[in-house]
């Protein structure tokens, strides 16, 4: 790949001071983006994704410490002044959230929220303003955008309101949507609507698309590469087919075993993984999911594996080389 | 189907591939909805009227009556209300019209509660918001002031104020301002700790609204609704503090008056002469009463949630 990524992450890590000690929620993790492409962060609950994409906009809680380099164009954004990261944050890097019940302010009219960035970094009159942000909302379909603009965010149900978070997000164009669970607090045919607006505006606006969820059903509608997260670390990377077809890192394999699938014969008893996350304040000495892994080898108590390649820009970080067979039938 | 004018129009715009027109409203302000929907509320509207019937009063009254509110009239000490002779709600021990010292009563008891309520609100709404929203050192910093402040005992700063100043109308001012911005500062920082940590204040930061717009853009129409019900609270208490100022001899200054004053004095009459006690408690209970409808109906109104 000879063009340079449009966000160079490299060796980040966000670290929390708490009164138990410091809790490292991301750890050295490196990842690309390119223009235009769609970039999935999958792991559970707790597993740093979020924070990690927080703590690059500056935006960790007052605890939290980001160390290590992410270039967006070039520019590094780790340590950059507030006021050039206010400049970058919505005008260049859009961000979604999770719940858009609670992403809008419930006291201000839609217009004046999708407004807000407009008038924030472009200098435009608030004719100009409104009449964006009518196209915006036109742009992901959102029915008599005109009424909508003066309406308040509780008039709206919750896919509504993931539409007017999205396009408050993409109102100044910006080149990378960062869309952190975005179909998480939906219902499932909302879900459904929300991943084809988003594809329909990757292919309009021509947006990287970093995209956070738990759910693999997401990644393989929407995504072009994958990075699985684990207790804060990439433990495994690659194109979206490998990683379905081909995945070599048990915890990958555990989480595509978790899918209930439909269509199967046999309804099976719906395979969970064993254990839980481990506490990010006493990470265990080798690699973290080795104490819920099928595979676990002497070697995985002590050291911790580091990424390698296994394929054409499939890495993965795991001591374990033979077949992946153990977790397929729980007897 | 039968395509509604709305419906038609909708598709027009739907159907159209380039720009919407720009014929749309830029999005009614929160105050103007309010004011609006305050309107449907019965109780406010005639709170709202009522109130301005005794400010409309308060600014006439003195003005086209022939009498003052300082000239004692020896003649006529004590009157009780009468329809003869102009003094409607009587004299006073000196002989002054009452209708008139109410009515200046009136205007310096409704100014010094507006205009005291009015910056107390502002500081402490800046204040306060802006200590919750930054939090950490600058909270405790902030806060820890506010506690000092609260700990300087009120009525010797005031004389020490008028040792040092005079008495003066705007001593009153400062007075009062100086001491019930406190509350309403840890009212607004507790709400704003609390709404900190909402969503959509981190939406705000990630489209790169910086901070202080934060506070103004987006905290500020969250705390509206517990200001204007504590602003509402605060005129009243400002009133009756004007009065007990008054009352030691720190305040408004005979013979110039005010609701509290004529209270007081009227009270010392009770037994022979109560019209001097109830007319002007009258107003003060009106005036505090339609202030306080008024405060609720637009506490629901600036609640969109109670449309």
């Amino acid at each position: 790949m000879a063009a340079t990524p449009l966000l160079e992450v490299h060796d980040v890590s966000v670290e929390f001071a708490t009164h138990e000690g410091a809790v490292k929620a991301v750890s050295h993790v490196d990842l690309d983006l390119m223009a235009g492409e769609t970039l999935a962060i999958v792991g559970e609950s707790g597993s740093g994704k979020s924070q990690m994409l927080l703590g690059l906009l500056g935006l960790s809680a007052r605890n939290g410490r980001v160390t290590g380099s992410a270039r967006f164009k070039g520019e590094e954004l780790v340590g950059a002044t507030t006021k050039r990261l206010n400049q970058i944050r919505g005008a260049e890097i859009g961000f979604v959230f999770q719940d858009p019940m609670t992403s809008l302010n419930p006291y201000l009219t839609i217009g004046r929220q999708l407004t807000e960035p407009l008038t924030m970094h472009r200098q435009i009159d608030r004719a100009t303003a409104t009449s964006q942000a009518i196209e915006m909302l036109n742009a992901v379909h959102m029915t008599e955008p005109e009424r909508r603009m003066r309406q308040y965010p509780h008039q709206l149900s919750g896919g509504m309101r993931q539409r007017v978070a999205i396009a408050m997000a993409l109102i100044c164009r910006p080149e990378v949507l960062i869309a952190d669970e975005p179909t998480t607090a939906l219902d499932v045919t909302v879900q459904a609507q929300v991943l084809a607006l988003l594809r329909e505006v990757r292919e309009r606006f021509g947006t990287a698309i970093v995209l956070v969820t738990h759910d693999l059903g997401v990644i393989a509608e929407l995504a072009d590469r994958v990075n699985v997260m684990y207790a804060g670390k990439i433990v495994e990377t690659g194109p979206v087919e490998a990683i379905f077809y081909r995945c070599r890192h048990p915890y990958t394999e555990a989480l595509e075993r978790s899918i209930p699938q439909l269509g199967e014969e046999r309804l099976e008893r719906l395979v969970a993984i064993a254990g839980n996350p481990p506490n990010p304040l006493h990470l265990p000495p080798g690699c973290a999911f080795a104490p819920r892994c099928p595979y676990r080898l002497e070697m995985c108590d002590r050291r911790i594996p580091s990424l390698e390649a296994v394929g054409t820009g499939h890495l993965k970080a795991c001591f374990y080389e033979g077949a992946m067979d153990r977790m397929a039938e729980p007897a | 189907m039968t395509a509604s004018p709305r419906q038609a129009s909708h598709q027009a715009v739907v159907g159209s591939p380039a720009v919407a027109p720009v014929s749309a409203p830029a999005g009614r302000s929160l105050w103007a909805d309010a004011i609006a929907r305050l309107m449907q509320n019965r109780f406010a509207v005639a709170s709202a009227i009522l109130l301005g019937v005794i400010v409309s009063a308060a600014i006439v009254v003195p003005w086209i009556s022939p009498y003052n509110y300082y000239t004692p009239q020896w003649a006529l000490l004590d009157l009780p209300p009468t329809w003869h002779g102009g003094h409607i709600f009587g004299t006073d021990d000196l002989g002054r019209d009452l209708l008139v010292r109410i009515m200046w009563g009136c205007r310096i008891s409704l100014f010094i509660g507006l205009v005291a309520t009015v910056v107390s609100v502002v500081i402490g709404v800046l204040w306060g918001a802006t200590a919750g929203f930054v939090g950490g050192h600058v909270d405790s910093a902030m806060m820890r002031i506010v506690d000092i402040l609260y700990s300087v005992p009120f009525i010797p700063f005031v004389i020490v104020l008028v040792v040092m100043f005079g008495r003066d109308l705007f001593l009153i001012f400062v007075a009062i301002g100086a001491v019930s911005w406190l509350d309403i500062a840890r009212i607004v920082r507790g709400q704003t700790l609390s709404l900190r940590n909402k969503e959509f204040i981190e939406a705000a930061r990630a489209s790169g609204v910086s901070g202080p717009s934060i506070v103004v853009r987006h905290l500020v129409p969250n705390l509206l609704g517990i200001v204007v019900i504590y602003a509402t609270l605060t005129v009243p208490s400002v009133i009756l503090f004007e009065a007990f100022l008054s009352f030691l001899g720190l305040g408004v200054q005979a013979p110039m008056t005010s609701l509290g004053v004529l209270v007081s004095d009227g009270a010392s009459e009770l037994q022979s002469y109560p019209y001097l006690l109830f007319i002007p408690a009258l107003f003060l209970a009106l005036i505090v009463y339609c202030l306080n409808y008024l405060g609720d109906g637009l506490r629901d109104v600036l609640d969109p949630k109670e449309r």
